[in-house]
């Protein structure tokens, strides 16, 4: 086959999905909101490219590692924002401006990594479920059910201590606790596609399971999830903070935004008289979690009424 | 199905799920090493000097299955393990550090759901109009905040620089009237808005309020969203019913229809977000009240997992955090059981 016939083949297939994305796009900018967030995360996703640009690493205390954040000496007293640390400089003499930069990709890293890691998990466990029923299916439900029943920081939490703190070991533990609500959506939509005809007529010509799994039935039902699924990029990344702070995550002087808030509760305490002392080493980073997560949100937000099949036509 | 049958069949299901969530965690224990497994069964100071015996006595040189059986025994009989941080059995401390947290959540869920369903039915009633755009943007502005960071932010502002509202749970002197065995001060409760009443010191109750502002404050803004979101969009839904358009053809008064016939209808959703609402809270407390200085359960998690690891604490608490969310659960389904009945009949 030659490759515009391939190509044609391939518009043809993917025309549906084509127009439903049209559609999508077109409802997207009719919600000023949505534009907001997409602009907050191209603004995002511009910083992470470019940050070896804004914020050269091979400072020689960096030992060669660009998401450990330059230090100059080991003086404890953060110092606050001049020519050379527009940001200012943490405990330890980390430069923060380094952090928040490098920090974008390390949020992108850890949103994408826990996203696809449970997707994958999902998808297996939900389709198979889903489309040998029985007791296969009650078995992955009811173990679905237990990942379920417990609130998920907490579970979180336990597998962290076990396994000790580390950036790696936060993203496994959000896999681990993210993955079981994303099986029960993927099973519901898999028994549906399944009484669709061409998933009897694959079977009438002798396709076998995977084949029918993987192309005709999964291409059918995962368009939502996977779209409703990235949108948590934000909530994981604020979950993950929430356990950097916890003293969970990287070492510090690592490029992680919750690494770095983790030491300002103790200046709150320790200089009542002027808590705003060393404002630059927790609101700099605070601001830049709360924005990448409001980006998230504010796209999420829409995206739920476009998605809803309910509300989607009207 | 009557509403009897279906709590008869929910709480049969109940068994499942909670051997389930003890495998689990029976299942993290098994990656400790053996000092920390034995530590999982301490009851007391004595023990730890004695983990031979402990090793012995629970059979953790057995088959595993043989341990499980041994430990679900155990942990039946309240035997949560031994926390290394608190020197106490976790459930002492569990017992110990309740109060705490269920003052906060006393004092938060209230808060949450009132103004939440307000704000969700106005924003509805007001689609697309100015009160709906605010009430849309605040709500998602407060679900994208870390919450961490907007309890120092709060601490910073309404403590530090203003000296209005302080962390912990009392002021030092009332602290010490209450820890004192010979001020007389006798513990009803636990929480101290209760108890200082029941002492006849209405000083204490206003105190405790005073330190309660921040966290709930914080526990609020970051969980109402949750319930906004719904109330508008299933008050939404039932604006657009046909018995509402019959209801205001028929010439009733436009707050009639929309506080008896649709807010009415629109409320049995959000009674299924008060699962979502309880594990938002107990996944919230860890971080304010590690924050605000709360000696509650959610601090003692988070203490718990600070590095160095008090594993058998983190492990028996969330044990106790399982089986609580399920019974959570468990409830709320019989409410909505309750309330609607197409729930039990379909």
């Amino acid at each position: 086959m030659g490759i515009k016939s391939r190509l044609k083949k391939f518009r043809t297939e993917m025309d549906p999905n084509i127009k439903e994305l049209k559609f999508t796009m077109s409802r997207i900018k009719k919600s000023p909101l949505s534009i907001v967030g997409i602009v907050i995360l191209l603004f995002f996703i511009a910083i992470a490219l470019l940050a070896p640009i804004l914020a050269p690493p091979g400072h020689p205390s960096q030992r060669g590692d660009p998401y450990m954040m330059p230090r100059e000496g080991i003086y404890p007293e953060p110092q606050p924002p001049n020519s050379e640390h527009p940001f200012g400089t943490a405990q330890g003499q980390f430069d923060i401006y380094y952090g928040t930069i490098w920090g974008t990709r390390t949020a992108l890293r850890i949103g994408i990594l826990v996203v696809s890691g449970a997707l994958a998990i999902s998808l297996v466990i939900g389709s198979v479920a889903g489309y040998y029923g029985g007791i296969i299916d009650e078995l992955l439900m009811r173990f679905t059910d237990i990942i379920m029943a417990f609130p998920g920081l907490i579970l979180a939490m336990a597998v962290i201590t076990v396994f000790g703190p580390s950036l790696d070991n936060i993203m496994l533990a959000l896999v681990i606790v993210g993955w079981a609500g994303y099986a029960r959506v993927i099973r519901g939509e898999v028994l549906k596609v399944k009484q669709e005809d061409y998933v009897e007529a694959g079977k009438a010509v002798g396709c076998s399971d995977l084949r029918i799994i993987v192309r005709h039935i999964l291409p059918n039902a995962i368009y939502p999830i996977v779209i409703m699924a990235s949108l948590d990029i934000g909530a994981i990344v604020l979950t993950a903070a929430a356990l950097s702070f916890l003293g969970l995550g990287p070492p510090p002087g690592f490029a992680d935004w919750g690494q770095m808030v983790s030491f300002s509760r103790g200046y709150i305490y320790a200089n009542p008289q002027d808590p705003l002392k060393y404002w630059y080493t927790w609101i700099i980073p605070g601001l830049f979690i709360f924005a990448f997560v409001l980006g998230w949100n504010l796209l999420g937000d829409a995206f739920r009424d476009i998605l809803d099949p309910t509300i989607r036509r009207r | 199905m009557g509403l009897r049958t279906f709590v008869i069949r929910r709480l049969l299901l109940l068994v499942p799920i909670l051997i389930g969530v003890s495998l689990l965690i029976f299942a993290v224990i098994q990656v400790l090493s053996p000092m920390e497994r034995a530590a999982v069964y301490m009851t007391s100071e004595k023990d730890a000097k004695n983990v031979d015996a402990i090793i012995k006595k629970y059979g953790l040189d057995q088959p595993v299955y043989v341990q499980y059986f041994i430990w679900i025994q155990q942990v039946l009989q309240g035997n949560l393990g031994w926390s290394i941080k608190q020197h106490r059995p976790v459930l002492t401390v569990i017992i110990e550090r309740a109060p705490a947290t269920l003052e906060l959540a006393i004092f938060t869920v209230p808060i949450i759901i009132l103004s939440g369903i307000y704000l969700g039915v106005k924003s509805a009633v007001h689609r697309d109009k100015f009160l709906d755009h605010i009430t849309r943007i605040t709500s998602i502005i407060g679900w994208s905040l870390p919450s961490f960071w907007l309890g120092i932010l709060l601490l910073a502002i309404f403590f530090a620089a203003l000296g209005l509202f302080p962390p912990e749970r009392l002021s030092y002197e009332l602290q010490v009237h209450v820890f004192s065995p010979y001020s007389g001060w006798v513990r009803y409760t636990g929480l101290y808005t209760i108890d200082g009443l029941l002492n006849g010191r209405s000083d204490i109750t206003l105190d405790a309020l005073k330190h309660l502002v921040l966290p709930v404050a914080s526990l609020t803004i970051q969980i109402i969203a949750l319930i906004v979101r719904v109330m508008r969009s299933s008050m939404l839904e039932a604006l657009g019913k046909g018995y509402i358009v019959a209801a205001r053809a028929k010439g009733l008064d436009k707050n009639e229809v929309i506080n008896k016939h649709a807010r009415r209808n629109a409320l049995i959703p959000v009674v299924t977000l008060t699962g979502m609402l309880a594990a938002g809270l107990l996944n919230g407390v860890v971080i304010t009240e590690y924050v605000f200085h709360i000696p509650g359960l959610g601090q003692f998690a988070a203490v718990s997992a600070l590095p160095p690891p008090d594993l058998p604490a983190i492990l028996g608490f969330a044990l106790f955090n399982g089986v609580l969310f399920v019974l959570a659960n468990l409830i709320v389904d019989v409410a909505y059981a309750y309330i609607d009945p197409r729930i039990r009949l379909g």
